[in-house]
């Protein structure tokens, strides 16, 4: 009967049977992998590395389910690392402990994107035209790799330093930054300088996710068809961070003067030609948490990131010189966010709207030392681009080793840059699901099974995942669905 | 991807779960047998009810690498802390005697006694500040640390030592502490500064014959069990059980040891109220003074 309904459920899918078979095999493959891990004998399954070989405290004591923190880790992060114990400056540990976390995640995933433009005759040639088609990838792969080290200085000086590499270890700074806590015997005033996330309630950078469609928030990242405006709020951007908190880390705030150049090092970054605003951005955060019972404890915030970016260089010669952005034009994003917990904190909800809005020249990618009437296209009515975007995301802890993970997100254009442009262009739908389990959790590494399905509806842009050949559909409003099947194991040490 | 693959990847993802869910009992941190001494027990704090079956969950969460699965203190990490380093060793509940009470030496602590040291945790020990967590869960703690030891099962908890309004901080109070100091001889474990280093200090070992150090006033932290006046005299009054710091209630009356609370505050490097009395006083009488830590029949002033 089960074999009857597969059967079945393969040829509904149109798949030729040797690749389901092919899939199957694959994962029974990763499956039996992991059986060795079953018969470790009596492994007490404690936690992260760096902190957790310093402290000596399991993981589960940081993080729900690792990378993301609980409140007893936002304190200790709040606190600049630092237990508050008169025991987190160097000379308390022993002279051969080096704070130092890798992590890596080797995986199998298959990419499948609908409606990309791909040549009619493979190769191109004369009579090639483009035609719209479905493009796939699988096979095995690795992530990038973190390379991260972080700790205290001095009683109250603490620094992060996390060189991050891709998949080629083509190495960049994903953070680096010097931090000076409890400033005037108080946790309400710290101060943080360099590269560094921005203080948002729900981190992407802790978050659960791996897959290429469903490991980022499109919130976090979104840019409407044709607009320029690179920021996305969740990347580190380099700057000063202020931010205080309570004892317990109920109340929250956070004020950061940002560079106006999307966390890119280097005024001369090539990269950067109009990204690096010689102005500076703010973002605001503040939430309060309460408990509720049984249930744990509920969190709900607010933010707004105001920034502008430049929309054209100064030239030599007519080439654009880096790093000299002129014609800023201003953007924001705002919203709110939530963390609450059910069922005994078992039942974890993390709601978070989002409203976006950027300049009309960002909007529609135009140069500010040209009149919008010039810029604008004949007979199309121009007007800054805004939209109204969110997600719901659940995470159900079994147990401190099994967490079963599902998000829905969307976003809705509300104004169009260009008239001209499908109501509905832009709009994203996004759906993951998926579960990661923890069967080593040691006080000295970890190691966590994760799969994963997510796929992503966009219209009319290229999805932000980057799969399929990377272009928008041939109309204006084709729907794209981009998904992301993910199999590995995340490990750090 | 076709609509229909969904139920592949459900498919695959079940299986993987019930793979995974299956295998998770062998070595799960969920699945250590934790042996208590006693059946369930429940914490009352306030208003709010501790249950031990819950703080059961939360112990192999976040206690159980230091205090073990068998609540004595052998946990994964207890091998780590080396006392002649300067670091405290977790603390054995199977005993039931603990450092920070509220009620007389040799009792047992009350519920909010526990339920304080979970929030404030020790200073200058592994054992950290717990306020992240919930009143809910930092109850249920206390309550599934009561079931390690029968003692919880057969007597009830002392009865809290009461604090007297504290009397005027001058210089006549902190005169006072000061001829106490020597007379109760606290300066040969903590020195005649303060600085934890008095005669006796390298030789004093707690219940469980694990080197100890007398407190150091000049290192500027806080108390063990609190940091404020009243802390400082329920420490004097109570005694740190399984430590040698004694007890004082049958040897001094409850002004006196507020006189020795004055004094203790001056030697402490923050600029207390006390220490603003002193300073002056010392500049201009210190030679007056007769120094601490030689035997005074007749006390030092």
């Amino acid at each position: 009967m089960f074999l009857r309904l597969m059967r079945g459920v393969v040829r509904s899918m149109r798949f030729p049977l040797w690749t389901a078979a092919k899939l199957a095999t694959v994962a029974a493959l990763l499956f039996t992998a992991a059986q060795p891990l079953y018969a470790l004998p009596g492994l007490k399954t404690m936690a992260i590395p760096a902190f957790a070989r310093k402290y000596g405290l399991p993981c589960s004591a940081c993080h729900t389910a690792w990378p993301e923190l609980n409140n007893f880790g936002q304190v200790f992060r709040d606190n600049g690392y630092q237990l508050m114990n008169d025991r987190d400056s160097p000379i308390w540990q022993n002279p051969s402990y080096f704070p130092i976390t890798l992590r890596m995640t080797p995986n199998w995933h298959l990419e499948n994107t609908t409606n990309q433009p791909v040549d009619s005759i493979p190769g191109g040639g004369g009579a090639s035209t483009l035609v719209s088609k479905t493009v796939q990838m699988n096979g095995f792969d690795l992530s990038g790799m973190d390379f991260w080290t972080a700790g205290t200085l001095y009683k109250n000086v603490t620094f992060s330093l996390l060189p991050s590499s891709d998949a080629t270890a083509t190495f960049h700074f994903e953070n680096a930054f010097v931090r000076f806590d409890n400033l005037a015997h108080s946790t309400w005033f710290n101060v943080k300088v360099g590269k560094f996330e921005l203080d948002n309630l729900i981190s992407e950078k802790r978050f659960l996710f791996l897959s290429a469609n469903g490991g980022l928030y499109q919130n976090y990242h979104f840019a409407p068809a044709g607009d320029t405006n690179n920021f996305g709020i969740g990347d580190n951007q380099l700057g000063v961070e202020l931010t205080g908190h309570s004892a317990n880390s109920y109340t929250r705030y956070g004020v950061a003067v940002l560079s106006a150049n999307e966390g890119t090092v280097g005024f001369g970054n090539g990269n950067n030609v109009v990204n690096a605003g010689r102005t500076y951005d703010v973002y605001l955060t503040f939430s309060q948490a309460f408990q509720a019972g049984s249930q744990g404890l509920q969190r709900l915030g607010a933010y707004a990131y105001f920034g502008e970016r430049p929309t054209y260089a100064q030239t030599s010669a007519g080439v654009p010189i880096t790093g000299l952005g002129l014609g800023n034009k201003p953007f924001y994003r705002a919203g709110f966010a939530g963390d609450f917990f059910l069922l005994n904190s078992k039942l974890e909800f993390l709601p978070l709207y989002m409203h976006g809005y950027d300049n009309v020249y960002l909007g529609i990618g135009a140069p500010a030392n040209v009149p919008l009437a010039t810029a604008c296209p004949p007979t199309v009515l121009c007007q800054a681009p805004t939209w109204n975007g969110g997600f719901l995301e659940s995470h159900y802890y079994v147990n401190p080793q099994v967490v079963l993970l599902a998000r829905y997100e969307l976003i809705r254009m509300d104004h169009q840059a260009l008239s001209s442009n499908p109501d509905n262009q832009s709009n994203i739908d996004a759906y993951s699901v998926g579960y990661r389990w923890y069967p080593i959790m040691f006080s000295r590494a970890g190691l966590a099974f994760h799969n994963e399905y997510s796929i992503v509806k966009s219209i009319g842009i290229v999805p932000l995942s980057g799969n399929g050949v990377g272009l928008p559909p041939l109309a204006a409003n084709g729907k794209v669905w981009s998904g992301s099947l993910f199999i590995g194991f995340d490990f750090d040490f | 991807m076709k609509p229909k693959l969904y139920v592949l990847v459900l498919l695959m993802g079940l299986a993987g779960l019930l793979l995974t869910a299956g295998a998770t009992p062998c070595f799960a941190q969920i699945d250590i047998h934790i042996h208590t001494a006693t059946g369930p027990m429940e914490s009352h704090v306030g208003n709010v009810v501790g249950h031990s079956e819950e703080g059961a969950k939360l112990y192999r969460r976040f206690c159980i690498g230091c205090h073990g699965p068998d609540g004595d203190g052998n946990g994964e990490n207890a091998m780590w802390f080396d006392p002649t380093m300067g670091f405290v060793k977790p603390r054995d509940f199977t005993l039931a005697v603990f450092k920070c009470r509220s009620t007389p030496t040799g009792t047992l602590p009350t519920d909010e006694d526990l339920f304080n040291s979970v929030t404030r945790g020790f200073v200058t020990t592994n054992m950290p500040q717990w306020r992240g967590l919930t009143d809910q869960d930092r109850a249920n703690l206390a309550a599934f640390v009561k079931t390690f030891s029968e003692r919880w099962a057969t007597q009830k908890a002392g009865a809290p030592i009461p604090i007297p309004p504290e009397t005027p901080a001058n210089i006549e109070s902190i005169l006072r502490g000061r001829v106490l100091f020597q007379k109760m001889e606290c300066w040969k474990c903590h020195g005649p500064q303060g600085h934890g280093d008095g005669p006796s200090a390298a030789t004093l070992t707690d219940s469980k014959d694990v080197p100890i150090r007398p407190y150091n006033f000049s290192s500027g932290s806080r108390f063990k069990c609190g940091e404020t006046n009243q802390d400082l005299y329920r420490i004097f009054m109570t005694g740190l059980d399984g430590t040698p710091m004694p007890s004082f209630a049958d040897n001094i009356q409850p002004n006196d040891a507020w006189d020795l609370v004055h004094f203790l505050r001056t030697l402490q490097p923050m600029n207390t109220p006390e220490a603003a009395l002193w300073k002056p006083y010392v500049a201009a009488h210190g030679k007056e003074l007769k120094p601490i830590g030689q035997e005074q029949p007749g006390g030092g002033n």
